[in-house]
């Protein structure tokens, strides 16, 4: 089986950890993983925030560099939303094929390839952030969830007010910085008050966020993204 | 709308204060919680939800499909059952024609069921003007009218108020109305709403006029429908000999079995209850039940705008359930007063600069008054998508250039063009990681963010050169 | 045909308001003009969410949950009951609707005055009666919701409005449906509906129910096998 990984800009330059631990979770189940290189923004921030002439052109360009796979993966629930809620407005046919074709990872690892054992090792105790385009706009529902419990020696903790935004919403971190801070306060208090070591989500701009919050407030638990929990195995832990 | 909210700041600034506002902050997270916990499980209680849901929003979308059709027969039926119709096509017209209606009965009072409609054209002020007194018999407007307050909330407009304010509003502001606050007044809701009781009940037994809202008008019989709890709106409806009801066009449904669904939708949303305790419904003038003069004010005031927008019509689906407020976190940090309008919330939000438009500081911020999480859309009981008419009200704030955007508009197309170039930004990328250490942890600029925030340290390397030491066999650029 | 062309009261602002009727209405067909085709209500909504032997217990339960208080009876213990229920509370006045069945009071307590429903008689007058004794037109068992139209058993909406005390006649099973829907088909518009689901009741002070605020706060059902 063959995908493409759509890694998205914020993965790229700020989290290559992320896109690494795709890459070798993938390749672990067999997958053979691509990386066009030509790909570069989904057009979120722009079309999310009133510019979607702005964003037409990368719909484009992503919907070229993807035209050749029958898969495209992203570690991304915000960025695959985009894709499947919206490029088929924006972007005409080859964007609605592209929107046909892609994935959430999660979605991709059990839906696609059928696994919910991974093979993975975390021994840490771990809460899970599900954020919101995952769990409204592509209905993830249990998978993430299913996909840790199986993670060898990880203990998973109920976060409280789970399904609460965190409050990044892309430029309306910036535009209502307060209400924005506020939301995340709630939600780096909640995630504390489980004790986990480590706050798993599977949307790094979230992540972004919260642990930047986190990092000013309490230093605990860590920010860490799904992915690099199921690449780990005893053989090569997470670090 | 009502000049009260006219210079409002712009939502951030008016949500600023609120947040910083701990009580505030506790009693809204309360509020908030409760009901979002009584409405799952009242909703959980039928197993048809999602198709009565789909129901709700395909009997509104046919409705205002045919808008005219329904409205006249709505018309007719009313007439034919012994109302008078009026038509208002903004705030002023209706408040006038409310203002001669009441002066022909010689009244120089009215008293008020809670109407939406009513404080979104200023009704009260403009009576008052006129030396007619309005008195609001909600509980909780007439906290928020004797506190000379603002309503912050669809449903329950003083619920900024903890009940140590409210004993104090009453105490201080009841003698000046009417019947005074009894002595020794403590704090228990059951003893407020005792209050509330004595101080109303002589209004509502001498009352001759009075003025409501609706929320369902049915066109194929005539019929208005008004739910509520207190008993407020039974007084109002059937005590005084003139009933004056101010109703949107939009909330016509075509016909009598339409209610079925809405019965369900609507208190299960609303109030999470099973059944609100008070529903009444009337049709035209009931011989010696109830008023002998019944007047219809059908409202456009920005209506018809909304309805001419592809995207934000299905705003005018809304029931008023305020379901969405209960499960939004930024109305639960920002409170209902930051949003300047009568409408707070998500679908504030989006109806406020349908209604007004969006030349205002307020309305033209409100669009992005919204991390766009979807709460309000899953919880919506006619599945109003609003985060997609947010966004597509921001497209037309970007649009109009206004303050700040047409500087964001520069900067977007300046990354849209580097995004659309990877070598270009490649390059920017492999210089911000060659460069990281020397990155301020607060670099100038990013106030917004690293006021709360630590940005993270960048990378070493991006994954993509990452990818082309450890895994590509061709470097060739794929995209470029 | 419209009630706006013999509305003098709208022409008097000074012509802004003259055709706002049409002016509305051009709108509308304006602002619809290009919208796509909206088909109306697939109805694949449940008719009921209750089995049809259920709905009588279901009625008494969602009833009480909202704080009315529920009798059962048969029709020769009927007036023993509402005469007792009238003494406990301490009943002197009691409002009777028109046709209210007259064997349904035959057993009220001594030194009872009754009142009839007459339209002259003023909503202060009605503001001292303690207690008012009613039909129903029907009663939905899975919202615990009361549905009065306003027949000669029940009277005008005001009797059961200003009275603090209500005591309400359900006949078994013949006056209960199950759902919302299936209560549609009985009822006629026409006339003046008042559905009533527990006292009244307010959760405007903190979100805190309190039962009882304009509307009688005590509500007493009885519900009559005959």
């Amino acid at each position: 089986m063959r995908a493409a990984l759509f890694l998205t800009c914020v993965n790229d330059a700020v989290y290559p950890s992320t896109g690494i631990a795709t890459v070798r979770l993938l390749e672990r189940l067999g997958v053979e993983v691509d990386f066009p290189e030509g790909q570069t923004c989904c057009g979120q921030p722009q079309y999310n925030t009133g510019y979607r002439r702005e964003a037409q052109p990368l719909v484009r360009r992503t919907s070229r560099v993807f035209a050749g796979y029958d898969y495209v993966v992203t570690p991304s629930g915000s960025c695959a939303a985009m894709v499947r809620g919206h490029y088929p407005d924006l972007g005409g046919e080859a964007a609605a094929a592209l929107a046909a074709r892609t994935y959430e990872l999660t979605e991709f690892l059990v839906d696609v390839v059928g696994v919910t054992d991974v093979g993975a090792y975390f021994p840490h105790t771990v809460t899970y952030h599900p954020s919101c385009h995952g769990l409204r706009m592509l209905g993830l529902g249990e998978r993430p969830r299913k996909l840790l419990e199986a993670v060898r020696g990880l203990e998973l903790r109920e976060l409280p007010g789970a399904d609460e935004c965190c409050g990044f919403g892309g430029t309306f971190a910036i535009k209502n910085p307060d209400v924005s801070a506020a939301m995340g306060r709630d939600k780096v208090h909640n995630a504390a008050a489980t004790g986990a070591e480590v706050l798993c989500g599977a949307d790094n701009s979230c992540l972004l966020h919260i642990g930047g919050m986190l990092s000013r407030e309490s230093g605990a638990p860590r920010a860490v993204h799904l992915a690099e929990i199921l690449a780990s195995t005893e053989e090569e832990p997470w670090s | 709308m009502s000049g009260t909210y006219l210079g409002m700041p712009a939502f951030p600034v008016a949500a600023r204060e609120a947040v910083g506002n701990e009580t505030l902050r506790a009693n809204l997270r309360h509020a908030t919680h409760t009901i979002r916990d009584k409405r799952a499980k009242a909703v959980a209680e039928l197993a048809d939800w999602d198709r009565l849901r789909e129901a709700g929003k395909r009997i509104k979308d046919h409705t205002l499909r045919h808008l005219d059709r329904y409205l006249v027969q709505l018309e007719e039926s009313v007439t034919a059952a012994g109302g008078v119709v009026h038509w208002a096509a903004d705030a002023a017209e209706a408040n006038h024609i409310v203002t001669e209606l009441v002066k022909a009965t010689g009244e120089r009072e009215v008293v008020k069921v809670k109407s939406m409609a009513t404080q979104e054209i200023g009704l009260n002020e403009a009576l008052e003007a006129e030396g007619i007194a309005a008195y609001e018999t909600d509980l909780a407007e007439l906290i928020v009218q004797l506190g000379e307050d603002r309503p912050s909330h669809i449903l329950v407009p003083a619920i900024h108020r903890n009940r140590g304010e409210i004993r104090d509003i009453f105490r201080d502001r009841m003698a000046s109305w009417g019947r005074a606050a009894p002595d020794g007044l403590s704090d228990t809701p059951g003893e407020l709403a005792e209050a509330a009781r004595l101080h109303l009940r002589e209004k509502f037994l001498r009352a001759k006029v009075g003025v409501s809202g609706a929320n369902f008008m049915v066109a194929e019989t005539g019929t208005l429908v008004v739910f509520e709890s207190e008993g407020n709106g039974r007084m109002c409806l059937t005590l005084p000999e003139t009933l004056i009801s101010v109703v949107g066009v939009e909330k016509v449904v075509p016909g009598w079995r339409d209610l079925e669904v809405f019965l369900q939708t609507l208190p299960r949303s609303s109030t999470a209850e099973r059944m609100n305790p008070y529903t009444s419904m009337w049709t035209g003038t009931h011989d010696t039940d109830g008023p002998s003069t019944f007047h219809l004010v059908l409202l456009d005031n920005g209506r018809t705008a909304a309805l001419a927008d592809e995207v934000g019509r299905q705003a005018l689906r809304c029931i008023r359930c305020s379901a969405c407020l209960n499960v939004c976190p930024v109305y639960e940090r920002a409170g209902g007063h930051a949003y300047g309008s009568v409408y707070p919330g998500p679908i504030g939000a989006i109806l406020s600069p349908q209604l007004r438009g969006t030349e205002s500081e307020i309305d033209a911020s409100l669009p992005y008054a919204s991390s766009l999480c979807g709460a309000c859309y899953e919880v919506c009981p006619v599945a109003i998508d609003i985060p997609e008419v947010l966004v597509h009200l921001r497209e037309r704030v970007a649009d109009r250039g206004g303050k700040g955007h047409r500087l964001e508009k520069a900067a977007m197309k300046a990354a849209g063009w580097v995004l659309d170039h990877p070598r270009v930004m490649a390059a920017g990328e492999r210089a911000a990681s060659r460069t990281r250490r020397l990155h301020p942890s607060k670099p100038p600029g990013a106030g917004a963010w690293t006021d709360a925030r630590d940005l993270p340290e960048l990378p070493a390397e991006p994954f993509r050169d990452w990818w082309r030491k450890n895994r590509a066999n061709d470097i060739e650029d794929g995209g470029a | 045909m419209s009630g706006t062309e013999r509305d003098g009261q709208s022409r008097d602002g000074g012509g802004a308001s003259v055709g706002s009727r049409e002016r509305i209405l051009a709108r509308i067909r304006t602002a619809v003009a290009d919208a796509p085709e909206a088909p109306g209500p697939v109805r694949d909504y449940l008719d009921t969410h209750t089995p049809d032997d259920r709905t009588v217990d279901l009625l008494a339960e969602n009833l009480a949950d909202y704080r009315a208080l529920v009798h059962r009876t048969d029709t020769p213990e009927l007036p023993a009951l509402i005469g007792r229920l009238l003494a406990d509370r301490g009943a002197r006045t009691l409002l009777v609707p028109p046709a209210l069945p007259a064997d349904w009071l035959t057993g009220t307590p001594e030194g009872l005055t009754r009142i009839a429903d007459d339209p002259a008689i003023t909503a202060g007058e009605l503001d001292a009666v303690d207690s008012v004794v009613t039909g129903c037109a029907l009663a939905i068992a899975e919202t615990g919701t009361l549905i009065l139209d306003a027949a000669p058993d029940q009277g005008r909406r005001r009797i059961t409005l200003i009275p603090d005390h209500h005591i309400c006649v359900v006949r078994v099973p013949d006056q209960v449906v199950a759902s919302v829907p299936r209560a549609m088909d009985r009822l006629d518009p026409t006339r003046a509906l008042t559905w009533i689901s527990g006292p009244s009741a307010t959760s405007d002070i903190e979100l805190d129910r309190v039962e009882g605020v304009h509307g009688p706060r005590t509500l007493e059902v009885i519900l009559l096998t005959e």
